[in-house]
């Protein structure tokens, strides 16, 4: 099953926990998954089913487009991480 | 994924292709743009670093002979609470409005409140002069340390910290906090033998390129709008100005002329809208041009930073944590680079337990822009300084502390993500093993530093077309603006693929309308990226051609192969074409060809510098002359070595400036007092040695040939090595930049 | 409008009138009135030598000169500079030494360096350097471009 890290800032959603493991073979999958486990989660990662603005989200290392139709492998690294444009830095808001 | 092939051009140096435009002034950039019946723009700015816009009159200046048309921010259609989605962010539309022309609030000195359109310059400056503007002047806030304090001025009553999706109660000039945590870095400090804590200031910097913004916009009758200018990308510009004026891309042609310099200040859009606003005011087609003050004053800077560093070790020198809080000006709206100094500040070190935190905070200077690498090198200063300090202490040789603790591919950055192939353990042993490094230097006053910077790049998309031409060469139609060869550098790939010369390749940066969509020239991309959908199109070509050969041969396409520019046949008939005859007979076996490719590409693969610096310090005048100075880089693959050089070079002097010299100086009002070339004092090449670029290349297995961007990795190192050096040379740690003569006279006690 | 004067001069070689207002500078006149855009104005108060030409054998910057103050000289620009099938040998040593990057500032330093290369053929690099400090690059770092001078000036 694919491993989400959780960024430190919504680790009070999740107790603490570092990783989770959660099925999911896409990132919609894997966020509505984490969201039955962890509520709240899909409100901080998600905004009218879209990834937030100003989030990446990075798949085995890689930076991905940011779509939650990105499909993940079974043994997949998550991270979801502050966007960054290279040469422009993506306004957080 | 890697091509592990001899190359025949790729690693050569042919004469970059717009090279004869480029030294018989030729060439057209944005300002050499002209029209019949062309008007003048000139904008208004604020006098004020923070002010309320009580009224704006412009009957003056409308009354003055010559003056067509005038706008303000009534003229930009009210952009409500809409996120724009720019490709490479989203951001919130009314701070982009409102950056084009103020509508409430002047956030700085210099924010643009009006422009006028005129039948010559003269005028229209003049005319600026006539427009009765009434403030209400509000204290300004102009250091971010300052601006986090609870009782400071806020910029904008609505701003609440964010902290990933979480929005704090009380407004604040902190519009948001990020933090990136990994193991347990109490556990790690316990563990430390030897701790060092500094903190840091760095000055707002800006890119310093030598051609100012420019912008002519024209409207058609039938409502198409099109905006020749420099840009670092021409959709970019599309989708900005689609935006702020809510107009459809498709009625926006966006043409970019040759660019005079942008190291990330020109992605950004100012007088563009400006300009198609005029336009449409007037009728008429009409330049926008800044001066140098306008580029000072109102377009990105780089920001100023406070920095706090704090990290462990074992007396054997092994990191044993590290924590860094890093705290950014923005600038007038939310934005700064701080995302990307938290990602860069610990990657050239395998670290088990790291906290970091960062603030993008806004403040009354300029919006900040990205400038080459945005963030990194703020943050390298802190945490290269730093290294040192633990290696000195320790009686380690500091490029030894550094391979020590070198990340290398698995190692997990303090962001999360694990490294895939990376050069960083290359780039130290290669600085380790110049001469430079074992060169004497023991006179008095004089120095040696080193300090390696990350990079992470990026990939983003590109589009490429390649057009067959019967003679055997290639049209090559790109969209990525060539900054500095990149027209040599991907055209170069497609060459490669199809084994002809690089010089029967006529590559084409074109307009909006002609070329696939293409992120901007920036975050390192250009040459990896673009180039990479350069090597997809002409593998489409390719392809296409063996079945022509097939046709042309009458068998089948499995049959036929293509090594060395020749197609031959294989099994069975001994068939042979090169490329260029084949390419004489298109016309028979089908038609024309024309490939295309297409990225977007996740693996940009990192790239990793260490610099070595040699400085002297002049104990009278507190100035630091730089001696020598080797710079070696990590470039995955050199596809022309002589423009990777040109980066690496360019990158290290940007830096020096960076280090010694170069800061926005504001009074208390908010004033920037040295906004021209004479007073910002950029390096000019009486400052500066020859610079060593040393290329190393450990291949990007993302990329077909193993490139990773060069661009923007060379600025991060020097602020940091030249700090070393410096106390090296007198034994006194720099910890504010720039490192100027008064800092060390002062530092040194003389002051 | 101001009253524009009638101007005469000689222009790489040709005589050339024009009209212009007197606050006009040599560099406004070049670039707008002529569609001479090889000089570039990168700060309009002789800080970058983006703008250099050489105006009666000398080296200016064109953005603090007038244009009515070239009435009788002789004003060389970089569109002067190659023959119409050959290059002169500094541009050709920009070219081989891939001295520039965005351009923007190639014109300037090839004028300079060409008024250097004329007072004195055979500069050390200090002397390349010292010259050369009046224009400003911020892609190069100066390294490729202090070559190709001291290229062009062993190929003269």
């Amino acid at each position: 099953m694919p491993i989400v890290a959780i960024p430190s800032l919504l680790r009070n959603l999740t107790n603490g926990e570092e990783s989770i493991t959660v099925p999911g073979t896409t990132i919609r999958e894997v966020i509505d998954n984490l969201e039955v486990r962890y509520p709240g989660m899909k409100a901080r990662l998600c905004e009218d089913d879209r990834i937030k603005p100003g989030l990446a989200v990075y798949i085995n290392g890689l930076l991905t487009r940011g779509s939650i139709l990105e499909s993940v492998d079974a043994d997949a690294e998550i991270h979801f991480l502050p966007a960054i444009g290279g040469g422009m830095a993506a306004p957080s808001h | 994924m890697l091509e592990n092939k001899e190359h025949k051009v790729i690693g050569t140096r042919p004469i970059r292709h717009d090279g004869v435009d480029k030294v018989t002034g030729r060439a057209l950039y944005g300002a050499d743009f002209q029209a019949a019946g062309l008007l003048h723009g000139r904008v208004l700015r604020s006098p004020h670093a923070h002010a309320r816009i009580i009224s704006i009159d412009t009957s003056r200046a409308e009354a003055l002979p010559g003056v067509k048309g005038i706008v303000t921010a009534k003229d930009i259609p009210d952009a409500g609470d809409k996120i724009a989605d720019l490709g490479e962010g989203a951001v919130n539309l009314k701070y982009l409005c409102d950056n084009i022309l103020a509508s409430d609030k002047v956030l700085y000195k210099g924010h643009a409140v009006a422009a006028v359109a005129a039948t010559n310059p003269h005028i229209a400056e003049e005319a600026c002069t006539l427009i009765d503007v009434e403030y209400e002047v509000l204290p300004p806030v102009l250091e971010v340390r300052q601006a986090m304090e609870p009782d400071a001025p806020l910029l904008h009553e609505h701003i609440r910290t964010t902290s990933l999706g979480e929005t704090a109660e009380e407004p604040s000039n902190v519009a948001s906090h990020i933090q990136h945590k990994l193991g347990d870095p109490e556990k790690g400090f316990a563990a430390a033998d030897i701790v060092v804590e500094r903190e840091f200031i760095t000055g707002t910097v800006h890119q310093g390129y030598i051609e100012p913004h420019n912008a002519t916009a024209h409207y058609n009758a039938d409502g198409q709008l099109t905006i020749w200018c420099s840009t670092q990308g021409a959709f970019t510009v599309r989708e900005q100005v689609a935006e702020i004026l809510q107009y459809p891309i498709s009625k926006i042609k966006v043409v970019p002329m040759e660019i005079g310099g942008g190291f990330g200040g020109k992605i950004s859009v100012y007088i563009k809208p400006v300009a198609a606003l005029l336009a449409k005011k007037t009728g008429k087609p009409v330049k926008v041009l800044m001066n140098r003050s306008d580029v000072f004053e109102g377009t990105g800077p780089t920001p100023a930073s406070f920095i706090r560093v704090k990290m462990g070790a074992t007396k054997e020198g092994k990191i044993t944590a590290a924590e860094a809080y890093l705290a950014f000006e923005a600038g007038a709206y939310p934005g700064s680079p701080v995302g990307p100094g938290a990602m860069c500040i610990f990657a050239p070190y395998n670290i088990e337990h790291v906290i970091i935190d960062g603030y993008d905070v806004v403040v009354n200077k300029p919006k900040t822009a990205p400038y080459r690498a945005p963030g990194a090198p703020n943050a390298a200063f802190g945490s290269e300084t730093v290294v040192d300090e633990i290696a000195e202490k320790l009686g380690i040789d500091p490029l030894e502390i550094r391979l020590l603790n070198a990340a290398k591919e698995g190692d997990r950055r303090a962001d999360g993500p694990v490294h895939p192939r990376i050069g960083c353990i290359e780039t130290v042993e290669a600085a380790k093993a110049h001469p430079h490094y074992t060169a004497p230097n023991g006179k008095k006053h004089h120095g040696r530093g080193v300090a390696s910077g990350y990079w992470f790049n990026i990939g983003l998309e590109s589009s490429v077309t390649i057009n067959v031409n019967s003679d055997g060469t290639i049209n090559l139609i790109e969209g990525s603006t060539d900054i500095g060869g990149t027209r040599a550098s991907i055209a170069m790939q497609a060459a490669e693929v199809l084994g002809i010369s690089a010089e029967s390749v006529n590559p084409s940066v074109v307009d909006t309308n002609s070329v696939g969509y293409t992120a901007v020239t920036g975050g390192s991309r250009t040459t990896y990226a673009t180039g990479y959908a350069a090597y997809e199109a002409a593998q489409d070509v390719k392809r296409q051609m063996i079945a022509r050969a097939a046709i042309l041969w009458e068998v089948d396409e499995a049959n036929v192969q293509f090594a060395d520019g020749e197609f031959s046949s294989i099994n069975g008939k001994e068939e042979q074409i090169s490329f260029r005859d084949l390419c004489g007979r298109l016309g028979e076996t089908g038609g024309p060809i024309v490939g295309s490719g297409t990225v977007n590409p996740g693996g940009a693969g990192g790239a990793y510098a260490t610099h070595v610096v040699d400085v002297a310090v002049d104990e009278e005048t507190g100035k630091v002359d730089i001696l020598r100075y080797t710079a070696v880089q990590d470039a995955g693959k050199a596809i022309h070595p002589s423009y990777v050089e040109g980066q690496i070079q360019g990158g290290a002097v940007q830096g020096i400036g960076w280090a010694l010299n170069e800061e926005y100086i504001y009074n208390d009002e908010g004033t920037m007092t040295n906004a021209s070339f004479l007073d910002y004092r950029m390096p000019t090449c009486l400052d500066l040695p020859m610079i060593d670029a040393v290329i190393v290349e450990v291949p990007n297995p993302g990329h077909p040939y193993g490139v990773r961007g060069v661009g923007e990795v060379p600025i991060v190192p020097p602020m940091a090595a030249i700090a070393n050096a410096i106390y090296d040379a007198i034994g006194i740690r720099m910890t504010e930049l720039p490192m100027s003569p008064d800092r060390l006279l002062k530092a040194m006690g003389k002051i | 409008m101001a009253r524009r004067s009638h101007v005469q001069t000689t222009i790489n070689g040709e005589t050339v009138e024009f009209l212009c207002e007197p606050r006009q500078s040599l560099l406004e006149v070049l670039r707008d009135e002529l569609h001479l855009t090889g000089a570039k104005e990168g700060c309009n108060n002789g800080n970058c030598g983006a703008c250099s030409v050489i105006l009666d054998g000398r080296l200016v910057n064109s953005c603090l000169v007038l244009g009515v103050e070239t009435e009788g000289k002789s004003v060389e620009t970089i569109e002067g500079l190659a023959a119409p099938d050959k290059l002169h040998p500094i541009q050709d040593a920009f070219l081989e030494n891939a001295a520039l990057q965005c351009g923007i500032c190639t014109p300037g330093f090839i004028m300079s360096a060409k008024a250097l290369l004329e007072q004195n053929p055979n500069p050390t690099e200090h002397e390349v350097r010292y010259w050369l400090a009046g224009n400003l690059c911020r892609c190069t770092g100066y390294d490729k471009i202090v070559r190709a001078v001291l290229d062009a000036a062993a190929a003269e």
